[in-house]
């Protein structure tokens, strides 16, 4: 299917801020289940962006303004392709990490006793069947409750108030995979409703886990499945905090308010324009 | 306990060693009250210059002068050029590994270092796979800390390739020490140490990132006065005639690292940092940092700053990499080490873990991921309680430690109570790389336990240092 997104963040600052940097991890690459195309960043002010890569093969633009700013929108648009690859994720070249790099312990997902006992729980068996048994037992344990917990939060603390959103969903998922020995990693990406929600409070996250002979395989515990043509990947990282879609920084800003809108919707296609890109 | 090797009077024969033979004399010589006179004076000065180190956790004494001995401790030219060859090969091999671990990775491939213990290490920083500094200079400034328990007996008792300190001192010594006995030195011929700042200087425009031109603009990046090193950074800054700057100094432009001056930004090209990796770019690493310059990385992949030493050096001076030390030299140099570890048991490993917890109370136990002597055990110094209490941390988590056999390091003379009794020492030599090559300046710090029998020499711990020397042939 075609899904086209459009996502704007929008920085309020109680002051003119003489100076903003940013690191925008907001472009998603093209890879066996996704072909990215028409893809923009724009900014309402004048800045300078440069696109680089990091060593996890997300695409990273630095943004620079260039004179004093009341507020700054950051707007991405495009249009991605999809098709379902039952979650499982090949990519269009080399990873440059090894997955033991992703059974590394970070500060938000250093699993607790409560963590060690749910991974515990998950019984023995094939990995692949392993994930899927967490995934389900996640979705049981966790209620998905937006406004429950923040950002900041570890996957500790949301596992503990057993409440949180795809956030905190994904690194509990991470927390625990690692914890069971099986290399996993955090993803921020879009979800293309089904219920014809199409206007969303925000982008969506979830988990890969690294199945032998299969490689990176995606799980989204907060709806107990694994990625299909409805979703859109962005980055991966570590944890939350590795594929944040928005990290910076303002000189002399002051407080600042965080608007985000989005919208993610399905484009119709005739049957001919499906066929004249090569898509089944 | 046989008594240890000594730097002045060697294993027990008796007989005064070639290179402390006129010092031995001066001694002989010296009025009695003369050295506890130099050294009252030696204190005043070093407080009136405000040479001071905070201790960590210690509320009362914040700022505490590290004890100062003034009986130099003497290294032949001999002995010298024989270290001076091991510290080349070990940094040169040091470099190697960490192109190679943030690069083609042929070391683990080759079975040399086990995959998990790099990559999941804490200090490996995943973030810098695939990238290269300037030149490939990864460890600019390196702290080798070598002890001896013998006439050729040096062992490396671990690398500092992160931002090792104590340089300062190595250079305040020498100074203090040309101050009160002028005499002495006349009668010596040792090796200048205070050109290490002009090494510093050339090794840090020499690794400058293409296009920077003949002049680089050089910054010493500070956490800020309350750093237990702050007099350090402000002492290096000086000395090389560069600016000292913190995070707040610096901003990052377009993929550009400037300075503000009262002139207007300045672009600076290299970046001599003394803060961790961990806080040195709250975009990247830890967001709540408020010491780091935002956007820093950003500059740094592209190849427009050099920061040295390079990010993620701290997996090669783990302690658990450590043990790893000669299979990786032999990989990268072709060569045998000539500087031997000491030997190590890996508690990660279980057959090592069953020998280190059935003779804990003879040995030495660290933390893989410690530094400055916390988190250690000194089994012969420990009472039981503290014994059985580090076999539980042990038995709990086996990866975090390493163990080694308690040696029993050379001493030297030193002054105490108005007479010269043995202490323990150390030494760390200061080993600077760059694309032009690795120089090693002729001496070091010598870090001397002052506790009779003590084997921590950590300032941290009630260590004090001494000058240390270097004759020429």
């Amino acid at each position: 299917m075609r899904i086209r997104i459009d996502h704007s963040t929008r920085y309020a600052y109680a002051r003119p801020a003489r100076f903003i940097v940013q690191m925008l991890r907001l472009t998603p690459r093209s890879c066996e289940g996704q072909q990215v195309r028409d893809w923009r960043i724009e900014t309402d002010v004048d800045a300078r962006l440069r696109r680089g890569e990091d060593a996890f093969g997300n695409v990273v633009h630095s943004l620079y303004t260039e004179r004093p700013t009341d507020a700054l929108t950051i707007r991405v648009t495009g249009e991605v392709a999809t098709v379902n690859t039952g979650g499982v994720v090949r990519r269009g070249q080399a990873e440059r990490l090894s997955p033991i790099v992703f059974l590394r312990e970070t500060p938000m997902t250093k699993p607790d006793a409560a963590i060690d006992d749910f991974a515990r729980s998950i019984p023995e068996g094939a990995t692949l069947g392993r994930m899927h048994a967490l995934m389900g037992a996640l979705k049981q344990d966790v209620a998905f409750e937006v406004g429950s917990t923040s950002a900041s939060h570890t996957a500790a603390e949301a596992f503990a108030q057993k409440r949180g959103v795809c956030q905190d969903h994904a690194q509990i998922f991470i927390a625990s995979a690692r914890r069971m020995g099986v290399p996993a990693r955090y993803v921020s990406g879009h979800l293309s409703r089904q219920d014809g929600q199409h206007d969303q409070d925000a982008a969506h996250a979830w988990a890969e886990a690294w199945v032998e002979n299969l490689g990176w395989v995606g799980f989204d515990p907060a709806n107990g499945i694994s990625p299909t043509e409805h979703y859109v990947r962005v980055a991966v990282g570590l944890d939350a905090r590795g594929a944040t879609p928005i990290r910076g920084t303002s000189y002399g800003g002051g407080h600042e308010t965080l608007t985000v809108a989005l919208n993610v919707r399905p484009v119709q296609q005739t049957q001919q324009q499906l066929q004249s890109r090569g898509w089944p | 306990m046989t008594r240890a090797f000594d730097e002045m009077n060697g294993g027990g024969s008796g007989a005064i060693r070639d290179s402390y033979r006129t010092l031995a004399a001066w001694l002989e010589n010296a009025p009695a009250d003369l050295l506890q006179a130099r050294s009252r004076q030696a204190e005043l000065f070093f407080r009136r210059m405000g040479v001071t180190f905070a201790v960590y956790g210690d509320e009362e004494s914040n700022e505490r002068l590290i004890p100062f001995d003034v009986v130099p401790r003497i290294i032949g030219a001999d002995e010298w050029s024989g270290l001076e060859k091991g510290l080349k090969q070990r940094v040169t091999a040091i470099n190697a590994f960490l192109k190679d671990i943030y690069g083609a990775q042929e070391c683990i491939k080759a079975g040399i270092v086990p995959a998990d213990l790099i990559l999941t290490n804490p200090h490996y920083r995943p973030e810098m796979q695939g990238r290269r500094p300037p030149g490939d200079v990864w460890c600019h400034i390196s702290g080798v800390d070598l002890v001896r328990t013998g006439e050729d007996g040096f062992y490396v008792l671990e690398d500092n390739c992160r931002t090792p300190s104590g340089v300062s001192y190595m250079l305040e010594n020498r100074e203090m020490m040309m101050r009160l006995f002028p005499d002495l030195f006349a009668e010596h011929a040792v090796r200048p140490v205070e050109i290490y700042t002009d090494m510093l200087l050339r090794s840090l425009q020499a690794s400058a990132p293409a296009g920077a031109g003949a002049d680089p603009t050089i910054v010493v990046l500070t956490p800020g006065p309350f750093n237990s090193a702050y007099y350090e950074h402000s002492f290096l800054a000086d000395k090389l005639g560069v600016e000292l700057v913190q995070g707040t100094d610096l901003f990052v432009n377009d993929d550009t690292v400037f300075m503000r001056t009262t002139e207007g930004p300045k672009r600076v090209d290299v970046i001599y940092r003394r803060i961790d990796d961990d806080f040195i770019d709250p975009l990247t690493f830890m967001p709540n940092s408020t010491v780091g310059v935002p956007g820093l990385m950003s500059a740094y992949f592209a190849g427009r700053v050099t920061l040295a030493n390079a990010i993620g050096t701290g997996v090669a001076d783990d302690k658990a990499v450590y043990t790893y030390m000669p299979e990786i030299i032999r990989f990268f140099t072709g060569e045998d080490a000539i500087l031997q570890n000491v030997p190590t048991w890996r508690c990660r490993e279980a057959d090592a873990l069953k020998e280190v917890l059935d003779k804990l109370p003879e040995l030495v136990v660290k933390e893989v991921g410690g530094s400055g002597g916390y988190g250690m055990l000194v089994g012969p110094t420990s009472t039981k309680a503290e014994i059985e209490a580090f076999r539980a941390k042990l038995i709990a988590d086996p990866d975090d430690f390493i163990a080694q056999p308690t040696l029993s390091l050379s001493t030297a003379p030193t002054l105490n109570g108005g007479a010269l009794s043995p202490r323990h020492v150390d030494l760390r030599p200061f080993v600077l790389s760059s694309p032009a090559g690795v120089r090693v300046a002729p001496g070091g710090l010598t870090r001397v336990a002052l506790k009779e029998g003590s084997l921590v020499v950590n300032s941290s711990q009630g260590g004090g240092t001494k000058d240390t020397w270097v004759l020429d042939n």
